[in-house]
Protein backbone atom coordinates (compact mmCIF):
# COMPACT_ATOMS: atom_id res chain seq x y z
CA UNK A 1 0.00 0.00 0.00
CA UNK A 2 1.60 3.27 -0.64
CA UNK A 3 1.04 7.00 -0.10
CA UNK A 4 -1.02 8.96 -1.90
CA UNK A 5 -1.89 12.24 -1.17
CA UNK A 6 -5.84 13.56 -0.98
CA UNK A 7 -6.99 13.08 -3.93
CA UNK A 8 -4.07 12.06 -5.93
CA UNK A 9 -3.36 8.34 -6.12
CA UNK A 10 -0.15 6.68 -5.57
CA UNK A 11 -0.52 5.56 -9.50
CA UNK A 12 -0.35 9.39 -10.13
CA UNK A 13 2.90 10.02 -9.14
CA UNK A 14 6.21 9.02 -10.39
CA UNK A 15 9.24 7.69 -9.14
CA UNK A 16 7.73 5.54 -6.72
CA UNK A 17 10.42 2.99 -7.03
CA UNK A 18 12.94 5.39 -5.43
CA UNK A 19 10.27 6.08 -2.32
CA UNK A 20 9.74 2.20 -1.64
CA UNK A 21 13.52 2.20 -0.92
CA UNK A 22 13.00 4.86 1.72
CA UNK A 23 10.02 3.89 3.40
CA UNK A 24 10.67 1.55 6.32
CA UNK A 25 8.02 -1.17 6.74
CA UNK A 26 6.98 -3.73 9.59
CA UNK A 27 7.58 -2.32 13.22
CA UNK A 28 5.59 -2.25 15.98
CA UNK A 29 2.12 -1.12 15.99
CA UNK A 30 2.85 1.15 18.82
CA UNK A 31 5.81 3.13 17.39
CA UNK A 32 3.84 3.07 13.78
CA UNK A 33 0.97 4.65 14.94
CA UNK A 34 2.93 7.60 16.76
CA UNK A 35 4.57 7.40 13.35
CA UNK A 36 1.67 8.35 11.36
CA UNK A 37 0.68 11.15 13.31
CA UNK A 38 3.83 12.92 13.76
CA UNK A 39 4.04 12.10 9.29
CA UNK A 40 0.69 13.32 8.94
CA UNK A 41 1.52 16.74 10.95
CA UNK A 42 4.79 17.34 9.56
CA UNK A 43 4.06 16.67 6.35
CA UNK A 44 1.05 19.13 5.89
CA UNK A 45 2.30 22.16 7.64
CA UNK A 46 5.77 22.40 5.70
CA UNK A 47 6.80 26.10 5.86
CA UNK A 48 9.47 27.47 3.36
CA UNK A 49 12.74 29.52 3.99
CA UNK A 50 12.37 32.59 1.55
CA UNK A 51 15.46 31.64 -0.46
CA UNK A 52 15.52 32.84 -3.84
CA UNK A 53 18.60 33.64 -5.45
CA UNK A 54 17.19 34.27 -8.89
CA UNK A 55 14.56 33.52 -11.83
CA UNK A 56 13.39 30.63 -10.04
CA UNK A 57 12.57 32.48 -7.26
CA UNK A 58 9.90 34.79 -9.26
CA UNK A 59 7.64 31.03 -9.73
CA UNK A 60 8.36 30.35 -6.71
CA UNK A 61 6.67 33.63 -5.49
CA UNK A 62 3.68 32.77 -8.11
CA UNK A 63 3.17 29.23 -6.62
CA UNK A 64 2.48 31.03 -3.49
CA UNK A 65 -0.01 33.93 -5.14
CA UNK A 66 -3.56 33.81 -6.14
CA UNK A 67 -3.60 31.31 -8.85
CA UNK A 68 -1.56 28.56 -8.10
CA UNK A 69 -1.52 28.84 -3.93
CA UNK A 70 0.42 26.38 -2.36
CA UNK A 71 -1.18 26.89 0.80
CA UNK A 72 -3.11 24.38 -0.24
CA UNK A 73 -1.17 22.30 0.28
CA UNK A 74 0.04 22.83 3.80
CA UNK A 75 3.30 24.71 2.47
CA UNK A 76 2.03 27.61 3.95
CA UNK A 77 3.49 30.67 5.32
CA UNK A 78 7.22 31.76 4.23
CA UNK A 79 9.20 32.32 6.65
CA UNK A 80 12.28 34.94 7.06
CA UNK A 81 14.38 32.96 9.33
CA UNK A 82 15.45 29.94 9.14
CA UNK A 83 14.65 29.02 12.71
CA UNK A 84 11.43 28.52 12.04
CA UNK A 85 11.57 27.37 8.77
CA UNK A 86 11.24 22.82 7.67
CA UNK A 87 12.26 23.04 4.26
CA UNK A 88 14.67 25.28 2.11
CA UNK A 89 13.80 25.87 -1.37
CA UNK A 90 16.94 26.75 -3.43
CA UNK A 91 15.37 28.66 -5.97
CA UNK A 92 18.09 29.88 -8.12
CA UNK A 93 21.56 29.70 -9.22
CA UNK A 94 24.40 28.97 -6.08
CA UNK A 95 27.86 30.58 -6.67
CA UNK A 96 30.73 29.87 -4.90
CA UNK A 97 30.57 32.84 -2.78
CA UNK A 98 26.98 32.00 -1.63
CA UNK A 99 28.50 28.52 -0.35
CA UNK A 100 29.10 29.24 3.12
CA UNK A 101 25.80 31.38 3.52
CA UNK A 102 23.75 28.55 1.95
CA UNK A 103 25.70 26.37 4.34
CA UNK A 104 24.90 28.42 7.50
CA UNK A 105 21.12 29.04 6.74
CA UNK A 106 20.98 25.20 6.52
CA UNK A 107 22.56 24.59 9.73
CA UNK A 108 20.32 26.83 11.14
CA UNK A 109 17.25 25.78 10.69
CA UNK A 110 16.11 22.90 13.33
CA UNK A 111 15.88 19.31 12.30
CA UNK A 112 13.72 17.54 10.62
CA UNK A 113 14.66 19.57 7.95
CA UNK A 114 14.43 19.14 4.39
CA UNK A 115 15.79 20.38 1.16
CA UNK A 116 14.23 21.18 -2.77
CA UNK A 117 16.66 21.94 -5.34
CA UNK A 118 14.19 23.88 -7.94
CA UNK A 119 15.56 24.51 -11.16
CA UNK A 120 18.20 23.33 -13.59
CA UNK A 121 20.67 25.70 -11.51
CA UNK A 122 20.43 24.39 -8.46
CA UNK A 123 19.73 20.79 -9.79
CA UNK A 124 23.04 20.44 -11.81
CA UNK A 125 24.45 24.23 -12.88
CA UNK A 126 21.96 24.32 -15.72
CA UNK A 127 22.58 27.14 -18.28
CA UNK A 128 26.27 27.55 -16.30
CA UNK A 129 26.69 23.95 -16.66
CA UNK A 130 30.13 24.87 -19.17
CA UNK A 131 32.48 27.75 -19.20
CA UNK A 132 31.56 29.47 -16.04
CA UNK A 133 33.94 29.62 -13.60
CA UNK A 134 31.72 30.80 -10.05
CA UNK A 135 29.01 28.60 -10.49
CA UNK A 136 28.20 25.42 -8.31
CA UNK A 137 27.07 22.49 -10.38
CA UNK A 138 24.35 21.20 -8.16
CA UNK A 139 23.50 22.24 -4.68
CA UNK A 140 23.70 18.92 -3.41
CA UNK A 141 28.12 19.49 -3.51
CA UNK A 142 27.28 21.79 -0.61
CA UNK A 143 24.06 20.40 1.37
CA UNK A 144 21.63 16.62 0.87
CA UNK A 145 18.62 17.26 -1.60
CA UNK A 146 15.70 15.43 -0.76
CA UNK A 147 13.56 16.55 -4.19
CA UNK A 148 14.90 17.51 -7.50
CA UNK A 149 12.56 19.87 -9.70
CA UNK A 150 14.35 20.32 -13.32
CA UNK A 151 13.06 23.18 -15.53
CA UNK A 152 14.31 26.69 -16.56
CA UNK A 153 12.86 27.66 -14.59
CA UNK A 154 10.26 25.49 -13.21
CA UNK A 155 6.45 25.87 -13.62
CA UNK A 156 4.96 26.64 -10.05
CA UNK A 157 2.95 22.83 -11.06
CA UNK A 158 6.05 21.36 -11.18
CA UNK A 159 7.22 23.19 -7.50
CA UNK A 160 3.35 22.11 -6.67
CA UNK A 161 4.42 18.19 -7.72
CA UNK A 162 7.67 19.07 -6.15
CA UNK A 163 6.67 19.43 -2.90
CA UNK A 164 3.45 16.36 -2.71
CA UNK A 165 6.66 14.16 -3.69
CA UNK A 166 8.61 15.69 -0.16
CA UNK A 167 5.14 15.06 1.29
CA UNK A 168 4.66 11.20 0.39
CA UNK A 169 8.64 11.39 1.26
CA UNK A 170 7.84 12.55 4.93
CA UNK A 171 5.01 10.12 5.22
CA UNK A 172 7.48 7.10 5.20
CA UNK A 173 9.83 8.19 7.76
CA UNK A 174 9.48 6.55 11.25
CA UNK A 175 11.01 7.94 14.42
CA UNK A 176 12.79 4.62 14.71
CA UNK A 177 14.93 5.34 12.46
CA UNK A 178 15.09 8.84 11.17
CA UNK A 179 16.83 10.54 8.13
CA UNK A 180 20.35 11.22 8.31
CA UNK A 181 20.55 15.28 7.75
CA UNK A 182 23.88 16.07 8.87
CA UNK A 183 25.97 17.59 6.44
CA UNK A 184 29.35 16.58 7.35
CA UNK A 185 28.84 13.15 6.40
CA UNK A 186 28.78 14.30 3.03
CA UNK A 187 31.61 16.53 3.15
CA UNK B 1 32.17 69.20 -9.82
CA UNK B 2 31.51 65.87 -9.06
CA UNK B 3 33.56 64.92 -6.52
CA UNK B 4 30.93 67.35 -4.87
CA UNK B 5 28.20 65.20 -5.69
CA UNK B 6 29.94 61.34 -5.74
CA UNK B 7 30.63 60.66 -2.03
CA UNK B 8 33.01 57.71 -3.10
CA UNK B 9 35.53 57.31 -0.01
CA UNK B 10 33.87 56.25 3.10
CA UNK B 11 35.79 56.08 6.27
CA UNK B 12 35.48 53.38 8.23
CA UNK B 13 35.93 54.26 11.97
CA UNK B 14 36.19 51.39 14.58
CA UNK B 15 33.44 52.51 16.75
CA UNK B 16 30.90 52.04 13.88
CA UNK B 17 28.09 50.03 14.64
CA UNK B 18 28.08 47.67 11.95
CA UNK B 19 25.00 45.59 11.03
CA UNK B 20 24.33 43.14 7.60
CA UNK B 21 20.83 43.57 5.80
CA UNK B 22 21.24 40.21 3.88
CA UNK B 23 22.41 38.22 2.06
CA UNK B 24 19.46 35.84 2.47
CA UNK B 25 17.07 38.96 3.35
CA UNK B 26 13.14 38.72 1.82
CA UNK B 27 13.27 42.77 1.24
CA UNK B 28 16.79 42.93 -0.78
CA UNK B 29 15.12 40.91 -3.26
CA UNK B 30 17.70 38.42 -3.91
CA UNK B 31 21.09 37.92 -2.41
CA UNK B 32 22.19 41.56 -1.82
CA UNK B 33 24.25 42.31 1.21
CA UNK B 34 24.27 45.90 2.93
CA UNK B 35 26.55 46.72 5.09
CA UNK B 36 24.91 49.36 7.15
CA UNK B 37 26.48 51.40 9.85
CA UNK B 38 24.36 52.70 12.30
CA UNK B 39 23.65 55.68 14.93
CA UNK B 40 21.59 55.06 17.00
CA UNK B 41 17.99 54.34 14.27
CA UNK B 42 19.79 56.71 11.34
CA UNK B 43 21.76 55.05 9.09
CA UNK B 44 25.58 56.70 8.80
CA UNK B 45 26.68 55.05 5.83
CA UNK B 46 25.61 52.02 3.17
CA UNK B 47 28.34 50.01 1.60
CA UNK B 48 26.62 47.07 -1.06
CA UNK B 49 28.12 44.13 -1.27
CA UNK B 50 27.61 42.41 -4.35
CA UNK B 51 28.87 39.05 -6.10
CA UNK B 52 26.64 36.42 -4.21
CA UNK B 53 25.06 35.12 -7.94
CA UNK B 54 28.32 36.65 -9.97
CA UNK B 55 28.13 33.76 -12.72
CA UNK B 56 30.27 35.02 -15.15
CA UNK B 57 27.94 35.85 -18.26
CA UNK B 58 30.12 37.79 -19.98
CA UNK B 59 32.75 35.76 -19.73
CA UNK B 60 30.79 32.67 -21.16
CA UNK B 61 29.42 35.11 -23.86
CA UNK B 62 32.91 34.94 -25.10
CA UNK B 63 32.41 30.83 -25.54
CA UNK B 64 29.36 31.25 -27.17
CA UNK B 65 27.39 31.93 -30.87
CA UNK B 66 25.61 34.72 -30.83
CA UNK B 67 22.47 32.64 -30.91
CA UNK B 68 23.17 30.55 -27.70
CA UNK B 69 23.67 34.30 -26.04
CA UNK B 70 20.65 35.16 -26.02
CA UNK B 71 19.66 32.54 -23.70
CA UNK B 72 22.04 34.06 -21.13
CA UNK B 73 20.81 37.35 -21.39
CA UNK B 74 17.62 36.33 -20.61
CA UNK B 75 18.64 35.20 -16.98
CA UNK B 76 20.34 38.74 -16.19
CA UNK B 77 17.61 40.59 -15.86
CA UNK B 78 14.63 38.01 -15.99
CA UNK B 79 11.64 40.03 -15.14
CA UNK B 80 12.45 42.38 -18.69
CA UNK B 81 13.67 38.78 -20.58
CA UNK B 82 12.18 39.79 -23.86
CA UNK B 83 13.98 43.54 -23.54
CA UNK B 84 17.12 41.90 -22.96
CA UNK B 85 16.79 39.52 -26.21
CA UNK B 86 16.14 42.01 -28.14
CA UNK B 87 19.22 44.43 -27.26
CA UNK B 88 21.18 41.27 -28.59
CA UNK B 89 19.57 40.95 -31.72
CA UNK B 90 19.43 44.72 -32.39
CA UNK B 91 23.37 44.40 -32.23
CA UNK B 92 23.70 41.35 -34.52
CA UNK B 93 21.19 42.88 -36.46
CA UNK B 94 22.78 46.41 -37.11
CA UNK B 95 26.08 44.66 -37.47
CA UNK B 96 25.23 42.22 -40.48
CA UNK B 97 23.23 45.09 -41.80
CA UNK B 98 20.06 42.74 -42.04
CA UNK B 99 16.80 44.41 -42.22
CA UNK B 100 14.31 43.05 -39.58
CA UNK B 101 10.43 42.44 -41.15
CA UNK B 102 8.04 45.49 -39.97
CA UNK B 103 6.06 42.48 -38.80
CA UNK B 104 8.69 41.26 -36.35
CA UNK B 105 9.25 45.14 -34.96
CA UNK B 106 5.85 45.86 -34.47
CA UNK B 107 5.27 42.25 -32.41
CA UNK B 108 8.80 43.14 -31.08
CA UNK B 109 7.36 46.35 -29.40
CA UNK B 110 4.20 44.51 -27.90
CA UNK B 111 5.82 41.74 -26.47
CA UNK B 112 8.22 44.66 -24.99
CA UNK B 113 5.36 46.47 -23.48
CA UNK B 114 3.95 43.50 -22.01
CA UNK B 115 6.76 42.45 -20.47
CA UNK B 116 6.77 45.80 -19.14
CA UNK B 117 3.68 45.66 -17.72
CA UNK B 118 4.39 42.14 -16.24
CA UNK B 119 7.20 43.71 -14.49
CA UNK B 120 6.38 46.69 -12.97
CA UNK B 121 3.23 44.43 -11.58
CA UNK B 122 5.62 42.15 -9.92
CA UNK B 123 7.57 45.19 -8.92
CA UNK B 124 4.25 46.79 -7.38
CA UNK B 125 3.40 43.40 -5.52
CA UNK B 126 7.02 43.22 -3.77
CA UNK B 127 7.45 46.64 -2.92
CA UNK B 128 3.39 46.34 -1.29
CA UNK B 129 4.82 42.91 0.51
CA UNK B 130 8.41 45.13 1.68
CA UNK B 131 5.80 47.93 3.34
CA UNK B 132 3.57 45.17 4.89
CA UNK B 133 1.06 45.50 2.64
CA UNK B 134 0.41 41.40 1.80
CA UNK B 135 -2.65 41.92 -0.06
CA UNK B 136 -0.79 43.88 -2.50
CA UNK B 137 1.34 41.11 -3.54
CA UNK B 138 -1.83 38.50 -4.34
CA UNK B 139 -3.50 41.42 -6.44
CA UNK B 140 -0.51 41.77 -8.59
CA UNK B 141 0.13 38.54 -9.40
CA UNK B 142 -3.37 37.76 -10.24
CA UNK B 143 -3.04 40.09 -12.92
CA UNK B 144 0.46 39.44 -13.78
CA UNK B 145 -0.62 35.77 -14.62
CA UNK B 146 -2.71 37.06 -17.81
CA UNK B 147 0.05 38.37 -19.43
CA UNK B 148 1.96 34.77 -18.75
CA UNK B 149 -0.90 33.56 -20.42
CA UNK B 150 -0.35 35.29 -23.79
CA UNK B 151 3.33 34.11 -22.88
CA UNK B 152 2.69 30.74 -22.66
CA UNK B 153 0.44 30.26 -25.38
CA UNK B 154 2.90 31.97 -27.97
CA UNK B 155 5.96 31.21 -26.71
CA UNK B 156 5.63 28.07 -24.32
CA UNK B 157 7.64 29.47 -21.39
CA UNK B 158 6.06 31.80 -18.52
CA UNK B 159 8.94 33.73 -17.63
CA UNK B 160 12.08 33.16 -19.76
CA UNK B 161 11.01 33.19 -23.37
CA UNK B 162 14.07 33.40 -25.66
CA UNK B 163 11.78 34.10 -28.19
CA UNK B 164 13.95 36.37 -29.97
CA UNK B 165 16.60 35.73 -32.29
CA UNK B 166 18.86 37.37 -34.73
CA UNK B 167 16.55 38.75 -37.65
CA UNK B 168 13.71 37.84 -36.00
CA UNK B 169 11.31 35.82 -34.26
CA UNK B 170 12.04 32.09 -33.36
CA UNK B 171 8.57 31.55 -34.91
CA UNK B 172 5.46 33.27 -35.73
CA UNK B 173 2.88 34.19 -32.70
CA UNK B 174 -0.11 32.40 -32.00
CA UNK B 175 -3.11 33.30 -34.11
CA UNK B 176 -5.02 34.10 -30.63
CA UNK B 177 -2.60 36.82 -29.70
CA UNK B 178 -4.11 39.78 -30.95
CA UNK B 179 -7.25 39.09 -29.70
CA UNK B 180 -6.02 37.77 -26.04
CA UNK B 181 -3.63 41.21 -26.25
CA UNK B 182 -6.27 43.06 -26.51
CA UNK B 183 -8.71 41.02 -23.87
CA UNK B 184 -6.01 41.72 -21.30
CA UNK B 185 -5.75 45.76 -22.33
CA UNK B 186 -9.50 45.78 -21.47
CA UNK B 187 -8.98 43.50 -18.28
CA UNK B 188 -6.10 45.64 -17.19
CA UNK B 189 -7.82 48.94 -17.37
CA UNK B 190 -10.52 47.95 -15.55
CA UNK B 191 -8.24 46.17 -12.71
CA UNK B 192 -5.20 49.30 -12.20
CA UNK B 193 -7.60 51.84 -10.53
CA UNK B 194 -7.70 48.90 -8.04
CA UNK B 195 -4.12 48.88 -7.02
CA UNK B 196 -4.65 52.91 -6.74
CA UNK B 197 -7.36 52.17 -3.92
CA UNK B 198 -5.37 49.42 -2.35
CA UNK B 199 -1.79 50.81 -2.05
CA UNK B 200 -1.68 54.49 -3.38
CA UNK B 201 -4.49 56.24 -1.36
CA UNK B 202 -3.82 54.26 2.05
CA UNK B 203 -2.08 56.39 4.20
CA UNK B 204 0.47 54.12 6.18
CA UNK B 205 1.82 53.76 2.75
CA UNK B 206 1.99 57.22 2.10
CA UNK B 207 3.58 58.10 5.58
CA UNK B 208 6.52 55.35 4.74
CA UNK B 209 6.89 56.76 1.29
CA UNK B 210 6.59 60.36 0.79
CA UNK B 211 9.31 62.45 1.51
CA UNK B 212 11.83 59.30 1.98
CA UNK B 213 15.19 58.74 0.13
CA UNK B 214 15.35 62.25 -1.94
CA UNK B 215 17.15 61.63 -5.09
CA UNK B 216 18.24 65.24 -6.94
CA UNK B 217 18.69 65.45 -10.90
CA UNK B 218 22.05 65.88 -10.41
CA UNK B 219 23.13 63.19 -8.12
CA UNK B 220 20.95 60.55 -10.76
CA UNK B 221 23.01 62.23 -13.71
CA UNK B 222 26.14 61.76 -11.29
CA UNK B 223 25.30 58.17 -10.64
CA UNK B 224 24.11 57.23 -14.11
CA UNK B 225 20.68 56.45 -12.47
CA UNK B 226 18.30 55.33 -15.32
CA UNK B 227 14.68 54.01 -15.86
CA UNK B 228 11.87 54.88 -13.82
CA UNK B 229 14.18 55.62 -10.95
CA UNK B 230 15.42 58.29 -12.64
CA UNK B 231 12.34 59.68 -13.42
CA UNK B 232 11.39 60.31 -10.81
CA UNK B 233 14.09 62.63 -10.24
CA UNK B 234 12.73 64.24 -13.67
CA UNK B 235 15.53 62.97 -15.84
CA UNK B 236 14.32 62.66 -19.39
CA UNK B 237 16.27 59.46 -19.72
CA UNK B 238 13.52 57.18 -21.64
CA UNK B 239 15.93 55.51 -25.03
CA UNK B 240 12.27 54.84 -26.47
CA UNK B 241 12.04 58.56 -26.80
CA UNK B 242 16.02 59.26 -27.14
CA UNK B 243 16.78 57.03 -29.79
CA UNK B 244 13.93 55.24 -30.89
CA UNK B 245 14.13 51.63 -31.85
CA UNK B 246 11.40 48.75 -33.14
CA UNK B 247 8.08 50.18 -33.69
CA UNK B 248 8.22 53.13 -31.06
CA UNK B 249 8.64 55.57 -33.01
CA UNK B 250 5.50 54.92 -35.12
CA UNK B 251 3.79 55.20 -31.27
CA UNK B 252 2.52 58.15 -29.17
CA UNK B 253 3.11 57.87 -25.72
CA UNK B 254 4.42 60.28 -22.85
CA UNK B 255 7.57 59.80 -20.84
CA UNK B 256 5.94 59.70 -17.51
CA UNK B 257 8.37 62.78 -15.02
CA UNK B 258 8.04 63.48 -11.60
CA UNK B 259 9.88 66.57 -10.19
CA UNK B 260 10.13 65.01 -6.24
CA UNK B 261 12.77 62.73 -6.23
CA UNK B 262 11.47 60.78 -3.14
CA UNK B 263 9.98 56.99 -3.17
CA UNK B 264 6.94 58.29 -4.04
CA UNK B 265 7.88 60.04 -7.52
CA UNK B 266 9.54 56.77 -8.28
CA UNK B 267 6.21 54.78 -7.40
CA UNK B 268 3.90 57.42 -9.06
CA UNK B 269 6.37 56.92 -12.59
CA UNK B 270 6.23 53.39 -12.55
CA UNK B 271 2.52 53.30 -12.12
CA UNK B 272 1.78 55.93 -14.81
CA UNK B 273 4.43 53.89 -17.10
CA UNK B 274 1.63 50.67 -16.92
CA UNK B 275 -0.96 53.35 -18.13
CA UNK B 276 1.63 54.21 -21.07
CA UNK B 277 2.36 51.05 -22.08
CA UNK B 278 -1.31 50.03 -22.55
CA UNK B 279 -1.41 53.04 -24.56
CA UNK B 280 1.45 51.90 -26.92
CA UNK B 281 -0.04 47.73 -27.17
CA UNK B 282 -4.00 49.50 -28.19
CA UNK B 283 -1.63 51.63 -30.80
CA UNK B 284 0.55 48.36 -32.50
CA UNK B 285 -1.88 45.87 -31.65
CA UNK B 286 -4.42 46.50 -34.52
CA UNK B 287 -1.99 47.17 -36.84
CA UNK B 288 0.56 44.21 -37.18
CA UNK B 289 1.36 44.59 -40.94
CA UNK B 290 1.27 40.87 -42.62
CA UNK B 291 4.98 39.37 -43.36
CA UNK B 292 7.66 36.96 -42.73
CA UNK B 293 8.64 36.30 -38.79
CA UNK B 294 12.08 36.73 -39.47
CA UNK B 295 14.43 37.93 -42.00
CA UNK B 296 16.62 35.46 -43.98
CA UNK B 297 19.80 34.72 -41.86
CA UNK B 298 23.04 32.79 -42.06
CA UNK B 299 22.88 29.39 -39.84
CA UNK B 300 26.92 30.54 -38.89
CA UNK B 301 26.52 34.25 -37.73
CA UNK B 302 30.16 36.14 -38.05
CA UNK B 303 29.98 39.26 -37.41
CA UNK B 304 32.24 41.81 -38.80
CA UNK B 305 35.77 42.95 -37.05
CA UNK B 306 34.72 45.45 -35.26
CA UNK B 307 32.70 47.49 -32.38
CA UNK B 308 28.91 47.50 -31.57
CA UNK B 309 27.27 49.27 -29.43
CA UNK B 310 23.09 49.01 -28.96
CA UNK B 311 20.72 50.40 -25.92
CA UNK B 312 17.27 49.39 -24.65
CA UNK B 313 15.04 50.85 -21.90
CA UNK B 314 14.37 47.49 -20.37
CA UNK B 315 11.79 47.80 -17.23
CA UNK B 316 14.36 49.37 -14.87
CA UNK B 317 16.65 51.69 -17.56
CA UNK B 318 18.90 51.77 -19.97
CA UNK B 319 20.62 48.14 -21.15
CA UNK B 320 23.66 48.96 -23.14
CA UNK B 321 25.23 45.93 -25.25
CA UNK B 322 28.48 46.69 -26.51
CA UNK B 323 30.50 43.72 -28.26
CA UNK B 324 33.91 43.57 -29.70
CA UNK B 325 34.14 41.42 -32.71
CA UNK B 326 37.34 40.02 -34.41
CA UNK B 327 35.00 38.17 -37.07
CA UNK B 328 34.96 34.95 -35.61
CA UNK B 329 31.46 32.79 -34.30
CA UNK B 330 31.73 33.85 -30.98
CA UNK B 331 32.34 37.53 -29.53
CA UNK B 332 35.98 38.83 -28.36
CA UNK B 333 34.10 40.74 -25.72
CA UNK B 334 30.81 41.52 -24.36
CA UNK B 335 30.30 44.07 -22.32
CA UNK B 336 26.41 44.37 -20.89
CA UNK B 337 25.77 48.03 -19.29
CA UNK B 338 22.93 47.07 -16.56
CA UNK B 339 20.98 49.29 -15.39
CA UNK B 340 20.43 47.69 -11.92
CA UNK B 341 24.25 48.23 -11.60
CA UNK B 342 23.88 51.93 -11.80
CA UNK B 343 20.93 52.20 -9.87
CA UNK B 344 22.35 49.99 -6.95
CA UNK B 345 25.15 52.66 -6.00
CA UNK B 346 23.07 55.32 -5.22
CA UNK B 347 21.83 53.74 -2.37
CA UNK B 348 24.33 54.85 0.13
CA UNK B 349 23.24 58.67 -1.19
CA UNK B 350 19.58 58.02 -0.56
CA UNK B 351 20.14 55.97 2.71
CA UNK B 352 22.57 57.71 4.37
CA UNK B 353 20.67 60.24 7.11
CA UNK B 354 17.37 58.43 7.13
CA UNK B 355 15.88 55.94 9.50
CA UNK B 356 16.95 52.06 9.11
CA UNK B 357 13.02 51.40 8.72
CA UNK B 358 12.97 53.06 5.45
CA UNK B 359 15.81 51.05 4.17
CA UNK B 360 13.29 48.94 2.81
CA UNK B 361 10.87 51.56 1.16
CA UNK B 362 14.44 52.93 -0.99
CA UNK B 363 15.79 49.74 -2.04
CA UNK B 364 12.29 48.25 -3.14
CA UNK B 365 11.64 52.12 -5.18
CA UNK B 366 14.54 51.24 -7.07
CA UNK B 367 13.33 48.07 -7.91
CA UNK B 368 16.44 46.30 -7.73
CA UNK B 369 17.20 42.69 -9.95
CA UNK B 370 20.26 41.34 -8.51
CA UNK B 371 21.31 38.74 -11.13
CA UNK B 372 21.29 41.74 -13.53
CA UNK B 373 23.99 43.56 -10.85
CA UNK B 374 26.36 40.74 -10.26
CA UNK B 375 25.39 39.41 -14.29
Amino acid sequence: MGIGIKSMEYEDFGDNESLELIKKTGGNVFLSSIDSLLNWGRSNSIWPLTFATSCCGIEMMAAGASRHDFARFGIEVYRASPRQADVIVVAGTIVHKMVPVLKRLYDQMPDPKYVIAMGACAVSGGPFFYNSYSVVRGVDHVIPVDVYIPGCPPRPEALLYGVMQLQRKIKGESISSPVETDTDKLL
Amino acid sequence: MSEEIIKDVIVRESEDYIINMGPQHPSTHGVLRFEVCLKGETVKYLIPHIGYIHRGIEKMCEADTYQQIIHLTDRMDYLSAHINNEAVCMVVEEAMQVEVPERVKYIRTILDELNRIASHQLWWCAFGMDLGALTAFFYGLRDREHILDIFEESFGSRLLHSFNTPGGLMHDVHPNFQKRTKEFITYFRKKLPEYDQLLTGNIIFQERVKGVGYMSREKAIAYGVTGPSGRGSNLACDIRKIAPYGAYDKVQFDEILMTEGDTFARYQVRMGEMLESMKIIEQLVDNIPEGDFTAKMKPIIKLPAGEYFKRVETARGELAVYVVSDGNKTPYRMKFRSPNFSNLFVMNELAAGGKIADLVAISGSLDLVIPDIDR
